[in-house]
């Protein structure tokens, strides 16, 4: 197709479209070939790349279920209050207030106000880590070469300054985060065992119980002792559904989460939300 | 001119203190009574943007304890002080800072009019221009939280005696802040908040003069 004319040129851009890649959001959302059962209709529905980023506001209620596709992703999420993001997610209070430093289904993500900000509905993969945050750019350039976002091997805190600045947010706004899929424990002597994925076809789903601003760079985990930067596809699908309300077994599971609904659901009574 | 006498304060009982520790020198802090912890938290003095990052400390040395050796890195992978000397062994980089609001759902809406060290966090960095955008997860001196095999992680009795101390060596110049925390519900004090000191040695190379802050909490606080 001769693009040497304003012509040419638009109808060789035009010619693109329903091109698919691997990695691509499908808009709308409800094209998505093969819908999860337990999901309503879909809003969310996009394959992220390895070394890649994303970002989206969620109403709360709505559900997000994370895949990964071949068993190296690694899903590193922040969470900001999508109306005041200086209430964000405390991974320091996610562990302490309910006495557990790992992640998993049933497992709260607090904000720094003593509310919920979404919870972890399902779990298949049980290799999470609440610990070493994302990678930077000064160790990505020691173990790969390179950790600028255009480069093979980005950086997660590098990506999400980038789905910061697209919500509003600087780097200041980017507390220590979680990541889904590439697991980490602690040994008695508190030193960190890395144990790497459950393998491909894991999923993680969260339910957003606050309006929020969901940031997630998907790259390796900092502690991945891997020389290559091995990064895969990650899929993510989301639906609207309900937030979590009193007589829910997630609502009475422990005294710190109910009254951490209970703070929630208060503070949006106050705003008539809820 | 250079300051090579030694600056020290006590900080008392559930008040704040800050100030700015030029590259070089160093930050003793003591716990005077025993089973204090101190909350602390430290940024470049001249960009707070990179500040204290608990992942990349836990990250860089592989673990969640800190003690002797164990450097303090920023949310960029860069160094901000190193422990030199430690008379305890284990310091927690994962529980945080209490907050009116997480008392709230640790113990009950009943801990609400109580003293916590976000409180003093935002009260004392907010003469440094820092707000609540800038609180992250902190470190706690003295503070011992074991994780079991399950996961299962908690506050217990702590592991240190009046007198022990530690030392940190500011790798930059740092503006730190700290919480001496006023928490009685967990054992982290004992249940009984008491004084520590903090004593700043060594040679100042900036040639400036560093201005330290306390915040006694008294009558209106």
């Amino acid at each position: 197709m001769a693009t040497s004319t304003t012509y040419g040129a638009r109808d060789h851009a035009r010619a693109q479209e329903g091109s698919r890649a691997e990695a691509m959001p499908v808009v709308p959302a409800s094209d998505w070939p093969a819908p999860p059962p337990e999901s309503g209709p879909l809003v969310w529905a996009e394959t992220v790349a390895g070394g890649n980023y994303t970002h989206r506001v969620l109403a709360r209620g709505t559900e997000v279920r994370l895949t990964d596709l071949r068993g190296d992703a690694c899903a590193h999420l922040l969470l900001h209050h999508a109306d005041r993001p200086w209430e964000r997610l405390n991974v320091a209070d996610t562990v302490k207030v309910q006495w557990n430093a790992y992640l998993g289904a049933g497992v709260l993500l607090l904000s720094d106000q003593g509310r919920v900000l979404a919870s972890v509905v399902a779990d298949t993969s049980g290799r999470h880590d609440a610990l070493c945050g994302t990678s930077t750019l000064v160790r990505n350039t020691e173990r790969y070469g390179d950790g600028t976002p255009q480069s093979p091997s980005p950086a997660g805190r590098e990506l999400f300054k980038l789905a910061a600045a697209k919500n509003g947010l600087e780097p200041r706004d980017l507390p220590p985060s979680l990541s889904f899929f590439q697991g980490v424990t602690v040994t008695e002597d508190g030193t960190l065992d890395f144990t790497g994925s459950a393998g491909p076809g894991a999923a993680v789903t969260l339910r957003a119980e606050q309006d929020v601003t969901v940031l997630i760079a998907n790259v390796p985990h900092p502690a991945d002792p891997r020389p290559d930067y091995v990064s895969t596809p990650l899929e993510v699908l989301a639906w609207r559904a309900e937030p979590t309300r009193p007589g829910d077994p997630l609502w009475d599971a422990t005294p710190e989460g109910r009254r951490a609904f209970l703070n929630t659901v208060e503070f949006l009574a106050a705003r008539g939300i809820a | 001119m250079n300051t090579a006498t030694p600056r020290t304060a006590t900080v008392p009982a559930r008040a704040a203190w800050s100030s700015v520790i030029r590259a070089g020198e160093s930050l003793t802090l003591t716990d005077l009574h025993g089973n204090q912890a101190v909350d602390f938290l430290v940024y470049d003095a001249h960009d707070t943007a990179v500040r204290y990052s608990a992942p990349d400390t836990i990250h860089a040395q592989g673990g969640i304890f800190l003690t002797t050796g164990s450097v303090l890195m920023s949310n960029e992978h860069t160094p901000l002080m190193t422990v030199t000397a430690d008379d305890v062994g284990r310091h927690d980089t994962v529980g945080g800072a209490c907050s009116k609001e997480s008392n709230t759902l640790r113990y009950g809406h009943h801990t609400w009019s109580q003293h916590a060290c976000v409180d003093n966090f935002l009260a004392e960095g907010a003469k440094h221009g820092l707000g609540k955008r800038d609180l992250v997860s902190n470190i706690n001196w003295y503070m011992n939280v074991p994780v079991e095999k399950d996961g299962t992680l908690g506050i217990v009795d702590g592991i240190s005696a009046p007198g022990l101390a530690l030392t940190l060596r500011a790798e930059r110049d740092v503006l730190v802040l700290i919480s001496n925390c006023p928490q009685i519900n967990n054992p982290c004090n004992g249940f009984d908040p008491t004084a520590v000191e903090v004593t700043i040695t060594g040679e100042n190379t900036a040639g400036a003069t560093s201005v330290d802050h306390v915040t006694t909490p008294g009558a209106g606080t």
